[in-house]
């Protein structure tokens, strides 16, 4: 579009909101005008373009009933210069011809008093948009609306109680960066009408929209110098829909999907407009590029000879495009079937903004092309081809690496479903009532499943960073350790297909590089890139490890830093630095005997280190409980599970979409904290907690516990849809906690609940003990007096003799060494040297 | 033959007029035709007769399983065409159709823009020999007026049937000159047809051989043969899922003009076209292959097939209940020859033979959360080794319709492909050997496992095959995340040892014969069965897996006391597990004998047999622990 038609627009803006702007100009209609397309400078054209001031100011009849058209484009040399960049994203369909409504009705002849109003009837061809108004009703739009309530993340900043788009604006004139993103659902709540239009003729709105947003931008900023004029981005179509649901009816109209890239094709120039040049006279012709064709010359209309043009590459304009896939994403498929692909265009600037793997929510105009005929064939492929011409990319994963993504999680409930989910929440019983829904199919361990299902709630999310503290983790780690076979994997398994982030991995299959991310070498494009692992993947979820026993130290020691700090730190391949990992570690692990020893404490059984196990705010044991009537119900469960039928189940239990959603609700919209009492009854139970042990001179509680006493106290708010933790949701949480240590952390030896067997791997009965034969050792051996050497053996035979109690070698080596770390005596071979 | 004229009237009619009510009625009108009595029997099978046999846009059936499922497509479901000569306009319809009429009108505002989706359809796989045999024959007896008739002598049949190969290699591709109804073999005398039946299988297996061999037409097992199709789907697209097995009536297109206009490419054109230049070759060939190889097939109708054994009537029908309930009678007779004919085949191990049956007639009933109920995985341990198994899944194979077998040599467990993975850049899923059918046996052969080092796709599909046995589900690849796939496979394990992959339920085999030469002895036994009776074996076992099941207040009761008992002698020994197994084993010993209650001795028999087996799998473990 070489038009010359270069009026600057800012010396006179159209007042009354009617008069079509300078950039429109009359024009015949394509596919009736043979040459005219052909021609975008031919001086009909020009001729015709005041014409349509004609149809304003003169009134005259006999014009108005012509169809006019507008150029949906701007001239190129737009507004004080500023070139106009154009919008392959918008199609080619640039040139729409108005039709005025009223000349379509039979009575176009008379009615010369209603010719002022005929001129608000012009609407562009195939649509009910009128052009000026709905330049005028954007423009309004972006001077007056405010949302006060808006939380996005790129309003951060701005004045929340001015007009938001004019800070926009202000922002643009100052970076330099001409696109206006706009919220759909911003237009719509502003004007339903305007954004029935947008989403119906985007291909008309969006260029009106530009028009009117430069119109206003640089009668603001007249002195602003950008690189080409504003582009209007819209974003969040309302229409926002799964890839499943798109059908014909979607086809020309914005749509907005989500998913996942999974192909980005290289650069593809695509031509814009063709050059053509005489070979005769050297006489040149642009011609646009329509529907992907070009048309030709066949004359030349300089010196008319034909068949004399040929197309000048280097002096045709391209631009920029980029194919890509996207597929469905896994969350919102229906079962038992593949995930659907769409083709997406990205134009200009929007080429390579995204890579494979990315999540995005795409904007754009979704486009059917019929199959191309084929010349030589009469008949057609009867199928459309389909893609989406991106207008706005947004990615919902990007901010993983830095914040919360709480608002792209958000999911939307309708009004019943809050309904349910809040009468459920009323009820008295509803925690026994979750927690007993929660894998039905695996017989009682109530606390288990209450401690799952906390876990599932999470506490509340603290931020200190400001104050220099850093995050308080609130999520809520369980480890169940027990006898082989007693459904710890179907526990694991059930939590895993219950939530949205769940990743499942077995601690006998995963290397540290599979938990936390590795970096890959792209085999096409030889770029690094970073591919993430199940602890990252499961961020905002929970990550199910079976067989934590079976998992090799460095692998393990990954997750020292995942389940406190809730971030993994990567150094590798030049690439550093550190992704988030807020997830809820559900583990389980097996005795290294195969079966519980109950006569050893936890640490012994399952051999974790202790700095890990400290980590877990509740460690299960899964035993066999072995007594009569709990056989009796076992037995009565598992008969039923094989006999009852569907329906029964259904009514017994709750249904796990119920589930799923009251977990998502309370998730993202409770966020309990502590009143007073409840504070001062954490207060206490924490007290309590360390009186215990030290009557009897060890501690049996530190901080670490109590802050898994207020995660658990929180989420146990969260079931019950409550703002404030009480008294209760404590009462609750310390039951959880006691019957959990109960279960981990009592010592065999003594009987009692020792907290330090899981802190610092030794209950302190046994540390006792050890201290014990050291100094018996000790006091033996100065009783032989001067004996500088002995032997290692005789020495053993000797203390065993002495020692009422057994003691083995094991011990007897311990005191050794002890007494060695005292500098009291070496041990070379079989030798004990004093010193 | 009635069914093509139907076809042939119906479709012109629908053209002429775009009301959208006939689009139903159609369907309707054939849904009708097809319930009738043995109306589905006269449409010709694409499984069964070869595609150049039949004619392009009849109405065809074709039984298969959902392979992939491809993009949904919009189409001109209306179109306006316009006669170039009179400047007509005519109205068509696209529906059921690949390409439009001459001179469509694009611009037409006419145009209705439909949406449709294209299945990727593979014959099922691992359909047993005798299965595809029984439906060729029953389909060729009431088919006598198309132009292709079958004739295969009795004699090579029941050759055939005796001799037990059953490579898939040698699954005999009906072919036959036909009685004279094709044109170029009318004029032949009756002499001649007879050497043209000889000569064909030549021409015909080397030519589709040749032709996959360059176009991989993606069947979930190695060495599959048939006709893959891409099948049209217009309604109900939301019904059908992944795996699923169907058999599906529509019209078949073999349109050549599909694959001309998929090959013909100017590149010029490419650079303007941007529709045609983002499409990558292998997609093209995958989404778009010749359709002389891969049909069309425009959906009318699909039946979902709860089973795939032709001697069964397949439709949950009246006529179905009066089988069932005729069968019943003989249901306890039929399974005591079956126990005795597996008694002979495993060496004379009666107990083996019990949960081999009890196995065969497994099925995954429902699932309770991710627990899958009334799956039963066998581990028959202590296989003989020289081919002993091999032959043991021959025998398995004549008797189920659908089977395969995985011989688990280090190789193998290396080299194949289980998983079903998504290929991004033909965008299809490529299938794996786990992708198979419900009820489908498979067999796997841990006594090909040597001692070696498993790289990382073999411990990837060890652990697919344990996820498989455990969870009775697959979790297919799709490179950036993992997406499960339910299935319901029943896994048998024949291992020398313990099986290193979980099981349900461990045999060790105690033969009681020891035949000099196990091909001569197994064969033998084989031979000793009548074609009949085998028929009456396999109905038997696809029927028992059908019926229904209950257990009274009663019954469970007792059940649970007796649970409590075990425990009290022995809390070690009984475990939540082992109650568990004793239900399945208790449900498939009354379900083999036809009956649909759970009885006080139905529990004790099951009871009774697991005591059996478990005293066996303990002696065996106190025998290695003796070893040194």
């Amino acid at each position: 579009m070489s038009s010359p038609t270069s009026t600057p627009v800012g010396s006179k803006p159209s007042s009354d909101g009617l008069a079509s702007p300078p950039s429109q100009r009359r024009r015949g209609q394509d596919s009736s005008n043979g040459d005219l397309p052909a021609m975008p400078t031919s001086p009909a054209t020009d001729i015709a373009s005041p014409a349509v001031h004609d149809t304003s100011l003169f009134s005259s009849p006999r014009r108005s009933v012509l169809p006019s058209e507008v150029d949906m484009s701007s001239p190129l040399i737009g507004v004080r210069g500023t070139p106009v960049r154009q919008r392959p994203d918008l199609g080619s369909a640039r040139k729409a011809p108005q039709v005025d409504l009223h000349t379509e009705l039979p009575s176009a002849d008379g009615a010369v008093a209603s010719e002022q109003a005929a001129g608000q009837k012009l609407v562009i061809w195939g649509t009910d948009v009128n052009v000026g108004t709905c330049k005028e009703k954007f423009q309004r739009f972006l001077q007056r609306f405010i949302d006060p309530t808006s939380n996005e993340d790129e309003n951060a900043g701005l004045d929340l109680n001015e007009p938001l788009y004019m800070q926009k604006l202000e922002e643009i004139s100052v970076i330099g960066e001409p696109v206006l993103n706009v919220n759909c659902s911003h237009v719509q709540s502003f004007d339903a009408d305007l954004y029935r239009q947008l989403i119906s003729y985007p291909q008309e709105v969006i260029p009106t929209f530009d028009m009117a947003v430069n119109e206003l931008f640089f009668e603001r900023f007249p002195d602003s110098i950008l690189e080409h004029q504003i582009q209007v981005r819209p974003y969040n179509a309302l229409k926002t829909r799964n890839m499943r649901s798109l059908n014909p009816e979607d086809i020309d109209q914005m749509i907005t999907i989500s998913g996942m890239v999974i192909r980005t094709s290289q650069l593809i120039p695509e031509m814009q407009e063709a050059f053509f040049q005489c070979q005769v006279c050297a006489f040149s012709t642009r011609v646009e590029v329509d529907r992907g064709r070009i048309a030709e010359p066949a004359v030349c209309r300089n010196c008319n000879t034909t068949h004399s043009l040929a197309l000048i590459h280097n002096r045709s304009a391209f631009s920029d495009k980029q194919m890509i896939k996207v597929q469905e994403s896994p969350d919102d498929m229906p079962a038992g079937q593949t995930p659907h692909t769409t083709i997406v265009y990205a134009h200009n600037d929007l080429v390579d903004k995204v890579q494979p793997g990315d999540r995005i929510n795409i904007t754009g105009i979704y486009r059917a092309v019929p199959m191309r005929e084929n010349p030589r064939q009469s008949t057609v492929k009867s199928v459309y081809k389909t893609h989406i011409d991106v207008i706005h990319f947004r990615k919902t994963d990007e901010k993983r690496l830095h914040g919360l993504d709480e608002d792209s999680d958000q999911k939307l409930f309708t009004e019943e479903r809050v309904q349910t989910l809040k009468e459920l929440a009323a009820k008295p019983d509803v925690y026994e009532r979750l927690s007993s829904a929660l894998a039905p199919s695996i017989y009682e361990q109530e606390d288990i499943k209450k401690g799952i299902l906390l876990q599932l709630f999470g506490g509340t999310r603290k931020d200190f960073s400001q104050t220099g503290r850093g995050n308080f983790r609130a999520e809520v780690n369980i480890l169940l350790c027990g006898d082989p076979g007693t459904s710890k994997s179907q526990l694991l398994q059930y939590v895993f297909n219950l939530v949205p982030r769940g990743q499942y991995t077995s601690g006998k299959g995963s290397s540290a590089v599979g938990l936390t991310a590795y970096v890959m070498k792209d085999p096409e494009t030889k770029q690094l890139v970073l591919q993430t692992g199940a602890l990252v993947l499961s961020d905002n979820g929970i990550c199910c490890i079976d067989e934590f026993d079976k998992m090799s130290d460095s692998t393990r020691s990954v997750l020292h830093e995942v389940m406190e700090q809730q971030t993994l730190s990567i150094a590798k391949a030049g690439i550093i630095c550190q992704l988030n990992a807020r997830t809820s570690v559900l583990a389980a692990a097996n005795p290294v005997e195969s079966q519980w020893n109950p006569k050893k404490t936890t640490i012994e059984n399952i051999q974790l280190p202790h700095t890990l196990l400290s980590r877990f705010d509740l460690i299960f044991l899964m035993l066999d409980p072995q007594d009569e009537a709990y056989d009796r119900r076992l037995a009565h469960h598992l008969v039923a599970l094989y006999y009852q039928s569907e329906e029964q189940i259904e009514e017994e239990f709750l249904d796990m979409a119920v589930l799923k959603d009251y977990i998502a609700y309370a998730r993202t919209y409770i966020n309990p904290r502590l009143n007073e009492e409840a504070s001062q009854a954490l207060i206490e139970a924490y007290v309590d907690m360390r009186k215990i042990g030290s009557g009897r001179g060890m501690v049996s509680a530190y901080p670490r516990q109590l802050e898994s006493l207020i995660r658990l106290a929180e989420a146990h708010a969260k079931v019950r849809f409550s703002d404030k933790v009480e008294t209760v949701d404590v009462e609750e949480a310390k039951r959880l906690h006691r019957e959990a240590l109960k279960q981990s952390a009592t010592d065999p030896r003594t009987g009692f609940v020792d907290i330090s067997i899981l802190t610092t791997g030794m209950s302190a009965t046994a540390r006792k003990r050890k201290e014990e034969v050291a100094q018996a050792l000790k006091k033996m051996i100065q009783s032989r007096g001067k004996t500088p050497a002995m032997k290692y053996q005789q020495l053993f035979d000797d203390l065993r003799g002495q020692s009422e109690a057994a003691i083995t070698k094991d011990m007897f080596e311990e005191a050794l060494r002890a007494l060695a770390d005292e500098d009291y005596l070496t041990v070379t071979g079989k030798t004990v040297r004093l010193l | 033959m009635r069914m093509w004229f139907v076809c042939r009237f119906c479709c012109p009619a629908a053209q002429s007029n775009s009301n959208p009510e006939w689009e139903a009625k159609v369907l309707e009108y054939f849904k009708g035709q097809l319930r009738e009595k043995e109306s589905h029997s006269w449409v010709p099978s694409l499984n069964d007769v070869p595609l150049h046999y039949l004619k392009p846009n009849s109405l065809v059936k074709f039984r298969c399983l959902v392979q992939d499922m491809f993009d949904p497509e919009f189409y001109m479901g209306v179109y306006e065409t316009v006669d170039p000569s009179t400047k007509a306009n005519v109205l068509r319809c696209g529906k059921y159709k690949d390409v439009t009429e001459c001179g469509v009108d694009l611009n037409s505002r006419n145009t209705v823009t439909a949406e449709r989706q294209t299945f990727y359809c593979v014959p099922i796989p691992g359909e047993s020999p005798w299965a595809k045999e029984i439906s060729f024959l029953s389909a060729a007896r009431v088919v006598p007026s198309t132009s292709y008739v079958p004739s295969r002598q009795k004699r090579s049949y029941e050759e055939d049937d005796d001799d037990m190969d059953t490579q898939p290699q040698k699954q005999r591709e009906p072919h036959t000159g036909g009685m004279g109804e094709t044109p170029q073999i009318q004029p032949h005398g009756n002499g001649d047809s007879k050497r043209q039946e000889t000569e064909a299988p030549s021409s015909q297996t080397t030519a589709p051989s040749d032709c996959s061999s360059h176009l991989d037409l993606n069947f979930p097992l190695p060495g599959e043969r048939g006709p893959a199709c891409l099948v049209k789907v217009y309604e109900g697209l939301d019904s059908f899922k992944l795996n699923d097995t169907l058999e599906i009536y529509g019209i078949l297109s073999v349109n050549p003009v599909l694959t001309v206009l998929g090959e013909e490419k100017d590149p010029s054109l490419l650079l303007l076209n941007p529709t045609e230049s983002m499409e990558t070759p292998e997609e093209q060939r995958a989404h778009d292959p010749p359709a002389s190889l891969v049909p069309r097939l425009h959906m009318l109708y699909a039946r979902p097939l709860q089973h795939n054994n032709p001697l069964l009537p397949s439709a949950p029908t009246e006529d179905q209940s009066a089988f069932v309930s005729s069968f019943l009678v003989e249901m306890a007779s039929v399974r005591a020859e079956l126990l005795a004919y597996l008694t002979h085949v495993l060496l004379g191990d009666g107990l083996a033979a019990e949960y081999l049956l009890l196995h065969l007639i497994s099925n995954v009933y429902t699932r309770r959360d991710v627990l899958p109920l009334g799956k039963f995985t066998l581990n028959l341990s202590g296989c003989p080794l020289n081919s002993y198994t091999e032959r043991l899944y021959q025998i398995v194979q004549q008797l189920v319709p659908c089977s395969y077998r995985l011989s688990m040599s280090l190789h193998t467990m290396n080299s194949m492909r289980l998983v079903p993975k998504k290929d991004y850049v033909a965008n299809r899923l490529v299938s794996g050997a786990l992708q198979l059918a419900r009820n489908t046996s498979l067999f796997l052969d841990e006594t090909q496992l040597e001692q070696g080092q498993l790289d990382s796709s073999g411990v990837r599909n060890i652990t697919a095959l344990g996820n498989l046995i455990s969870w009775q589900k697959v979790d297919y690849d799709f490179s950036y995340h993992q997406m499960e796939f339910p299935c319901n496979i029943n896994v048998l394990v024949t291992s020398e040892g313990r099986s290193l992959l979980p099981s349900d339920c461990q045999v060790p085999l105690q033969p009681q014969v020891t035949p000099p030469n196990m091909e001569e002895y197994l064969t033998t036994i084989h031979m000793a069965q009548f074609t009949s009776q085998i028929n009456k074996f396999r109905v038997y076992l696809s029927l028992a897996r059908t019926l229904d099941y209950s257990i009274s207040d009663e019954v469970t009761k007792a059940v649970e006391d007796d649970f409590v008992d075990m425990r009290k002698d022995d809390p070690q020994s009984v475990t939540a597990e082992d109650l568990h197994r004793m239900l399945v084993v208790a449900r498939l010993l009354s379900l083999s004998l036809g009956q649909t209650t759970l009885s006080r001795d139905g529990w004790m028999r099951a009871k009774h047999i697991d005591m059996l087996r478990r005293s066996r799998t303990e002696q065996q473990k106190s025998l290695n622990g003796n070893e040194p």
